[in-house]
């Protein structure tokens, strides 16, 4: 018998306030552990469908569960208990470019702090060692003290990486996480995501445009083109073929 | 494609003739504003009198500069950078809400309470700053308080105005990612929306301070204190060496200031 | 080895964020100052408030009949503007040329050209127009040269930059047929920045027609003169209408400008 899925998405529909179809009955499992890459072309919903999960978007119909639980409906506190335990990272590494890379990884503590504290930057010392060991991680203690914005982007990336190491995540979303890389940052990046899935078994998901790189780090991969699922397997059964199609214009 | 000739003659035309019609607009406005002005009226003395104005400039009244009295040079600049820079923070502390209420923001239908919010700023900009002066001059009395009023009130005009389109045009990636880590909404403005736009703020504000530092040289003109009270009297009484040294003093002033704001909004970048 | 062993070295200002807290402290400092050499005093404003609202209520009835008479000096304002705005920018021309990096490469002329042109732009208008005013006298004329003035200063520097990021192409090519300056300026300049100098003439003719309301108050011309009379009489109610009226004009200005630049564009 399979464990039950950490997400689960039942028949869920998106439609923007626009008219602009988002997601279109989309039925997903996605289970505890898992390294999932979906492809798709830009606008084909990749970032929505992610965006569902942590409750960034709301789905218009249908249920989306992470570890059971329904997201949609939640507000407030449990909300914020959701969010800790997703951890999200973007293409353009969202960072507070002015403020030093330490504020940056501890500000993934937030929402476990009263906010006057969170807004002073009074964390405790446990949080700022939990931070320099994050950072270690990723290989970027001796920066712990620099700007984030003088950092390169790869590097920016890594701090966010650290950023939700801090939020002990269960889950990893990442959108796009090395669109704005140069190839060798790119390497570090997924190598990192790789290490916290294999490691620290978080169920790690990438939106990701490079099939050679889906095929290189994915256990299963998920195929989207305008809001549908088009495509699911796991890696042993993915051909080259099958993803070019995905690729392929309407 | 058989229609391109015919389009290819129709534009020919306007662009033939299009500029004579512009050409005559701006003749008749031209024409229209020569007439109404009495230009005429230039006084016999104006020559001699701008002689004694650059004599004044050349040979400057240098006992005025300081004299401990409190009247002098020196003293009536500081309390002419004073009201500026009180008014300008005053205005840049008043614009934050007016910017947050001018900005257009994605969500909003129809875009009601940044349009209202636009209009308000034009008005505040436009209502003339000496007439402020003049108003705030009947509550508080003459002299400098008047022109931290003054200043005050109507920066908030342009203030708020740059203040809303950095707004617009801000980043909103970290307020996303403290939003996913799970931050309420007090957070995620002061620890992603404050941290980003605040640079853009106090550049903003070091600018609009050149501005206000111009301004409050002339609010003594009509009594609200600083340098243009004793400008405009040594003038009325053509006291020429005393507007020489004067109007050094605020050349001198103005790009300092200039040149010291434009280096911090260097730094800041 | 522990983590927190093999953390950098921090600077001890960089510690304590003393870089921060020191701006923090000057500037509630210079506030303090600022506060007490201008005489700030909070409760005297709140006690006089009455007198405030007094006027503004004063002013809340605007005396209509006497739209009829500020007519003309409201028409005589815009005709000030558009002459000395026009009047400033052809003296503007040729020295925004002369400021021009990639015009001028002698760095000596265009750096006095530009010294001379930041001096100009100190001086504020209503300090220009009470100079003014006591060498032609009162009247239009001491309004049009302080407004010509003004927007020389303005424009000059709005013109350089336009002429500074034009695309070089162009003239290269026309020093390579050898093309001497003004040629190279008729044929390889005028042609790229005439739209937006034309649009930043209209900019500036907007500022000057807001400036030219209030230059009447010491007594060059248009609607100012009738501002300083009504304030004078303490007659708020016909203050009103003025501002009000002003403010329509500068509307009117502004729309009709805003039009025209987004047609240049």
């Amino acid at each position: 018998m399979k464990a039950q899925p950490i997400i689960e998405f039942q028949n869920v529909n998106k439609v923007y306030d626009n008219g602009t179809v988002g997601l279109k009955a989309i039925n997903l499992k996605v289970n505890p552990g898992e390294f999932l890459v979906v492809v798709g072309l830009s606008g084909a919903g990749k970032s929505t469908l992610m965006r569902t999960i942590n409750q960034m978007h709301r789905p218009s119909s249908g249920k989306v569960l992470v570890d059971g639980v329904e997201v949609a409906t939640l507000k407030g506190t449990a909300l914020r208990e959701l969010r800790r335990k997703v951890g999200m990272i973007f293409q353009n590494f969202n960072l507070v470019k002015r403020s030093s890379v330490e504020h940056n990884v501890l500000s993934g503590k937030i929402s476990y702090y009263p906010t006057w504290k969170s807004i002073l930057g009074l964390y405790s010392k446990a949080d700022k060692r939990k931070a320099a060991q994050a950072l270690d991680r990723v290989n970027l203690l001796e920066k712990i003290y620099m700007r984030a914005d003088q950092l390169s982007g790869g590097q920016q990336q890594r701090v966010a990486i650290a950023r939700t190491l801090m939020q002990d995540p269960k889950i990893i979303l990442a959108d796009e996480p090395i669109a704005s890389l140069d190839p060798l940052t790119t390497t570090a990046v997924m190598n990192d995501l790789q290490k916290l899935n294999q490691e620290d078994g978080i169920t790690v998901i990438v939106n990701l445009h490079s099939v050679p790189l889906a095929l290189k780090y994915a256990d299963r991969i998920v195929g989207m083109r305008a809001g549908q699922l088009v495509y699911d397997e796991p890696i042993d059964q993915v051909t080259e073929e099958d993803l070019n199609q995905i690729y392929q214009p309407m | 494609m058989e229609k391109s000739p015919e389009l290819t003659i129709k534009k020919s035309y306007y662009d033939r003739y299009g500029w004579l019609f512009w050409a005559l607009i701006v003749l008749i406005i031209y024409v229209w504003s020569l007439q109404g002005l009495k230009l005429s009226g230039i006084q016999a003395s104006a020559s001699s009198v701008s002689k004694s104005i650059i004599s004044g400039i050349f040979h400057p009244d240098w006992a005025y500069v300081y004299n401990g009295s409190g009247e002098d040079l020196v003293s009536l600049i500081v309390q002419t950078l004073a009201i500026a820079f009180l008014g300008t923070i005053i205005s840049a502390v008043i614009s934050v809400p007016f910017a947050f209420w001018a900005a257009q923001s994605p969500s909003e239908k129809w875009h009601v309470r940044s349009t209202s919010g636009k209009f308000v700023l034009t008005l505040i900009r436009t209502f003339p700053e000496i007439v402020l002066a003049i108003m705030f001059i009947k509550a508080v009395g003459p002299g400098s308080y008047a022109g931290v009023l003054a200043v005050g009130v109507h920066s908030v005009g342009m203030l708020g105005k740059l203040f809303s389109e950095a707004i617009e045009n801000m980043d909103d990636g970290a307020e996303e990612a403290i939003v996913s880590v799970g931050g309420n909404a007090t957070q995620v403005f002061a620890l992603a929306t404050l941290p980003t736009i605040l640079p853009e703020f106090i550049s903003y504000t070091l600018y609009r301070f050149e501005i206000a530092v111009r301004s409050a040289t002339i609010l003594g003109m009509v009594g609200a204190g600083g340098i243009g009270t004793p400008m405009l009297f040594a003038i009325q009484t053509r006291n020429w060496p005393r507007v020489g040294i004067i109007l050094l003093g605020i050349i001198i002033m103005v790009l300092a200031i200039d040149s010291l704001s434009g280096w911090l909004r260097k730094k800041l970048v | 080895m522990d983590v927190m062993k093999r953390l950098p070295r921090q600077s001890w200002w960089q510690k304590y964020h003393l870089k921060t807290i020191s701006l923090v402290i000057i500037t509630g400092l210079l506030i303090i100052l600022s506060a007490q050499v201008a005489g700030v005093d909070l409760a005297m404003f709140w006690g006089n408030l009455d007198q405030f609202t007094n006027l503004l209520v004063r002013m809340a009835h605007p005396d209509w009949a006497y739209i009829t008479i500020i007519g003309q000096p409201i028409l005589e304002t815009i005709q000030m503007a558009i002459i000395g705005t026009t009047i400033g920018t052809c003296f503007a021309i040729p020295l925004a040329f002369l400021a021009a990096s990639n015009i001028v490469q002698n760095s000596w002329i265009r750096g006095l050209v530009r010294f001379g042109l930041d001096l100009v732009r100190t001086l504020p208008d209503l300090l220009l127009a009470a100079i003014f005013v006591a060498v032609f006298g009162i009247g239009a004329t001491a309004g049009v040269v302080t407004l010509a003035i003004f927007s020389f200063g303005m424009v000059s520097k709005l013109f350089y930059e336009v002429i500074e990021t034009i695309d070089e192409g162009p003239i290269e090519a026309m020093k390579s047929v050898g093309a001497r300056k003004l040629q190279i300026i008729h044929f390889a300049v005028v042609p790229q920045v005439l739209n937006q100098f034309i649009s930043y003439f209209l900019y500036t003719l907007e500022i000057n027609v807001r400036a030219s309301t209030v230059l009447g108050y010491l007594g060059a011309g248009g609607i100012g003169v009738y501002l300083q009379r009504s304030l004078n009489e303490f007659n708020y109610s016909q203050t009103a209408v003025i501002i009000i009226m002003t403010l329509v004009v500068v509307f009117i200005i502004n729309i009709i400008s805003n039009y025209l630049r987004e047609r240049l564009m």
